[in-house]
């Protein structure tokens, strides 16, 4: 027979991880979310790569 | 600092020790001023760049607060007012405070900067510099002008929240950040009035110690009337409006009314109605500067309507 004693100190480790796991998952999620809108509100990357792109430059003029 | 082994060893820390660390209370100010100073600017961050930009700052803030909490330990385990946080009352060691403070302080700025831009991770870097260093650690058991200085930490979240936004600082961020850095000496000043023993038992030269309580009386309406003119003065930059005006037309002259009757007043009169004027200085200058930028935000939200600001 196991002996189960949920004791204070328990309790309190409990709190401590699921506040900890809860603070990194958040900030997994907000780092995910600041990234896609990131890329996907920075307009065409590759006009202004290293190599010089006319077609991609003028494609942005316009 | 000096060496406080208050902690108890039977004791784990919960999850909301280390929340405490930050100074839950300071950061909502933080949110709300940096907020403000970030809707105010007049350039647009998507909401998702917004938020996070005011959750670092928030970050970053207490991260400093934290840091304040492991030097003060051995002051804060004498006062009243901060006899119960963590680190006094044995929640958590020094170190635990050291180590969040430092950890948060990079993440935070490093994270601003790659959220919003890194001239607002500069000025955030530079406020938690400010405030852990030249604040506690330096100037705080040193000067009686240290709630001066204090408060020039407290007073940039808006200009960050508004660097965040626009990649540079003006004049209306500089107004904001005025704003607040003369509001608060003259706060604290009106509380070090009434509540008497709390800076003595932890000899923090307070200016009613050093300089005398006329001295003091003097100081607030001093920074009274300064604090009012940029008020004032804010009204007619960019961020102001009519709104604005008028709440910072009542709200001054109620302040400056105050001010000149805790000038005039000696401490027998004082003493006899309990700090009655004092106290009542100090409550509203809380509503105040909460309704300055209140009124910012307002005339924000309601310019795309055309009923907000000059035009």
């Amino acid at each position: 027979m196991s002996i189960r004693v949920e004791s204070d100190l328990h309790r309190r480790r409990r709190s401590q991880n699921i506040g900890v796991a809860v603070c990194l998952v958040s900030f997994i999620g907000l780092v995910m979310v600041l990234s896609l809108v990131k890329i996907t509100n920075t307009g065409p990357v590759e006009g202004y790569d290293h190599a010089p792109r006319p077609a991609l430059a003028d494609e942005v003029s316009q | 600092m000096t060496e406080v082994s208050h902690h108890n060893s039977d004791y784990d820390p919960v999850f909301g020790d280390y929340v405490a660390l930050l100074k839950p209370r300071v950061m909502s100010l933080v949110v709300f001023t940096a907020f403000v100073g970030l809707m105010a600017a007049p350039v647009a961050l998507h909401p998702v760049e917004a938020f996070s930009a005011i959750l670092f700052i928030a970050i970053g803030a207490g991260a400093s607060g934290s840091l304040n909490m492991w030097w003060d330990a051995d002051i804060d385990a004498v006062m009243r007012r901060t006899k119960s946080r963590p680190i006094p009352s044995g929640r958590t060691t020094p170190d635990a405070a050291l180590g969040l403070g430092v950890a948060l302080s990079g993440l935070s700025v490093l994270m601003l900067g790659l959220a919003a831009n890194w001239h607002a991770a500069g000025w955030l870097a530079f406020t938690i510099f400010f405030y852990a260093v030249v604040y506690t650690m330096w100037l705080k058991r040193a000067t009686p002008q240290n709630i001066v200085i204090g408060g020039a930490a407290g007073a940039f979240p808006p200009l960050i929240g508004w660097v965040a936004a626009t990649g540079s600082v003006s004049i209306e961020a500089v107004l904001m950040f005025a704003l607040i850095f003369m509001w608060t000496p003259p706060h604290f000043w009106a509380l070090a009035l009434f509540m008497r023993s709390d800076y003595d038992d932890a000899k923090v030269p307070m200016l009613t110690v050093t300089h005398g309580r006329p001295k003091t009386r003097l100081h607030i309406l001093v920074y009274a009337i300064l604090q009012s003119a940029l008020a004032v003065g804010l009204a007619f930059t960019s961020v102001g409006g009519v709104i604005y005006l008028v709440v910072a037309l009542v709200c001054n002259v109620i302040v400056l009314k105050d001010a000149l009757r805790i000038w005039r007043r000696d401490e027998l009169v004082a003493e006899a109605d309990d700090f009655k004027v004092e106290r009542a200085f100090f409550k509203f200058s809380l509503l105040y500067l909460f309704v300055h930028f209140l009124a910012i935000l307002a005339e924000a939200l309601l310019a795309p309507y055309g009923l907000g600001g000059w035009s």
